[in-house]
């Protein structure tokens, strides 16, 4: 039968909800053991919330200072080490995940699966290619450990009812000095939901025209208690920063409301949203392609409409 | 004198990316025939960083290459208008697993003796964004992927890294690979006396036996589907209709 190893995404306090994800993933089949594996500087916090997901069997707690940053190249092979005992590793489809597994399958000699959305069973699985735009059904091998990223945004997160055990491991694996972790720069947020797991999402397009014109997305957002997405065009622009790109090549989100203003909705654009519950769109070219998939359309000037809309959404 | 000889680009042959594809009919595959065919975007990208490294100063050569078929020099043919000094293809007749294109690379790093590999973070074809960590973890060599910004000092490579939380800033020794971000630059149009200029130069044709690789398919195809549809929306006259509609989806 199946045993799951599960590389965590965290940042050395909280767990990443991508981690949950790939619980939900690896429930979907039939299983003796759903591990996660914490490679951290001090994960005390991050194996504990690791241990209460709901479906894990055991959390193996790495404490290493060369963990601190979270670099691929540490991490694979210690991850590599654990992996003899499991028939499958899984990452989250992030940034942090799209790094790592690659260079952990290499290392074992195996093949990756990107961004599973469904499992048929243990060693058969759907993923999306051609920027969604097709869905393959691929079997892998029994006699190789199955090594693979979860998209994320097709499972929603194991619950925290559980209490897993947890172990400490020391590492072995000859670590490398090759890669250093110098600082990460994010001027993201302030205190709004994060867009890889809100239910609501507000983004803005290129027809937004300006860095200072997205005060009125910021505004919307707020409204909604959404959080702040961007198209390709507008990061490009520099209206918005990288972390907000949704799309083939951004994040691939599923929030309940999707608000775009101001997106015409390129094909890439739309892959990533193909999963959110409702989604809006506010733009004043009738014939924008995000029309075809939105379920609430409006034709209008997003500079009258969005201020009515803050309006109307009252306080 | 340069740190950095040879720099390698892998350019892969891909349905250019304003091109719509669908599945056929009868789901044996993509419906490609006459489509337009492009270098993969991200590859394009890369070329643009290592022609600005060598325009610096900070290498000598420039090396793309791909895998595929004869048709493929087409798109090494565009690289070389670009700018780059010869190209290799290793001509393979079948579609190749990521692991066995990392390979396949491994093999072309050490024949080149290159000190730099820098690729596409994924192709816009199998949205994979698996071959350069690949290629880095065989070679046993850093890699920094999701590059939006990169620059040298000796032999130590500074990186922007775009991530899901923004940006992160990693540094890692040479020889290693990169893999590019949509931010890390513009790519140069290419000019008619470039793409005269490009036939002269040298592109080697190779096999895969030649570098003593032993393609392997892991994953089996059992279908290819079109992905489900959402249902068809509403559209509303005003912003009111819309407040309305929201409410009764209780949203708001």
């Amino acid at each position: 039968m199946a045993r799951v190893l599960i590389v965590a995404e965290h940042d050395g306090r909280s767990l990443n909800p991508s981690t949950a994800k790939c619980v939900s993933c690896a429930r979907s089949f039939e299983t003796s053991a759903i591990d996660i594996a914490v490679l951290a500087g001090d994960g005390g916090a991050v194996a504990a919330q690791a241990a209460a997901l709901a479906g894990v069997t055991g959390v193996i707690r790495v404490d290493h200072p060369a963990n601190e940053g979270a670099l691929a190249a540490v991490a694979a092979p210690q991850v590599c080490e654990m992996a003899a005992d499991y028939t499958h590793v899984f990452g989250p489809s992030t940034t942090f995940g799209k790094d790592l597994m690659p260079r952990v399958a290499a290392l074992l000699g195996v093949g990756q699966l990107s961004d599973i959305m469904s499992a048929e069973s243990a060693w058969r699985f759907k993923r999306p290619f051609y920027a969604g735009n097709a869905i393959l059904t691929v079997e892998a091998p029994q006699d190789r450990p199955v090594v693979a990223t979860v998209r994320t945004a097709s499972y929603q997160a194991a619950e925290s009812t559980g209490k897993a055990p947890i172990r400490e491991q020391s590492v072995d694996a000859a670590l490398p000095a090759h890669t250093r972790f110098i600082e990460t720069r994010s001027d993201s947020g302030g205190g709004r939901p994060d867009l890889q797991t809100a239910a609501r999402v507000v983004p803005g397009g290129r027809g937004v025209g300006s860095k200072e014109n997205f005060e009125l997305i910021y505004r919307l957002a707020d409204k909604l208690g959404a959080a702040i997405g961007a198209s390709r065009a507008a990061v490009d622009s520099g209206y918005a920063g990288n972390e907000l790109q949704v799309g083939q090549t951004g994040k691939i989100i599923a929030p309940q409301l999707y608000v775009a203003v101001g997106i015409s909705g390129a094909i890439q654009h739309l892959t990533g949203i193909k999963d959110a519950g409702v989604i809006v769109a506010i733009n004043t070219d009738a014939e924008a392609p995000l029309f075809e998939v939105a379920d609430i359309g409006l034709v209008a000037d997003l500079f009258a409409a969005v201020p009515e809309l803050i309006e109307a959404l009252g306080g | 004198m340069t740190v950095i000889n040879t720099i390698l680009v892998p350019l892969k042959r891909v349905v250019d990316a304003n091109v719509r594809v669908r599945v056929k009919a009868d789901g044996s595959g993509m419906a490609l025939d006459g489509v337009k065919m492009s270098i993969n975007p991200f590859d394009e990208i890369a070329l643009e960083e290592a022609l600005r490294i060598r325009e610096r100063g900070e290498a000598d050569e420039i090396v793309v290459a791909t895998l595929g078929a004869q048709v493929c020099s087409q798109q090494l043919r565009g690289g070389l208008a670009m700018g780059a000094d010869r190209a290799i293809l290793v001509e393979v007749d079948r579609e190749l697993e990521p692991l066995t294109v990392a390979r396949t690379l491994l093999a072309l790093v050490q024949r080149e003796d290159s000190q730099l590999v820098i690729m596409g973070k994924q192709a816009i074809d199998g949205d994979n964004n698996q071959t350069g960590q690949m290629l880095a973890a065989l070679w046993g060599r850093p890699q920094a992927t999701f590059a939006s910004h990169l620059s040298f000092n000796g032999g130590v490579a500074t990186a922007m890294r775009e991530v899901d939380a923004g940006l992160e800033v990693i540094e890692v020794d040479l020889p290693a690979v990169v893999t590019t971000d949509l931010r890390l630059n513009e790519p140069r149009y290419t000019k008619l006396p470039d793409i005269l200029k490009a036939k002269k130069k040298p592109l080697e044709t190779i096999t895969l036996d030649e570098l003593q690789v032993e393609p392997e398919t892991q994953f089996r195809v059992l279908g290819i589907e079109p992905p489900a549809q959402r249902p068809r929306g509403v559209k509303v006259g005003s912003v009111d209709e819309l407040v309305q509609a929201l409410r009764q989806k209780e949203l708001i």
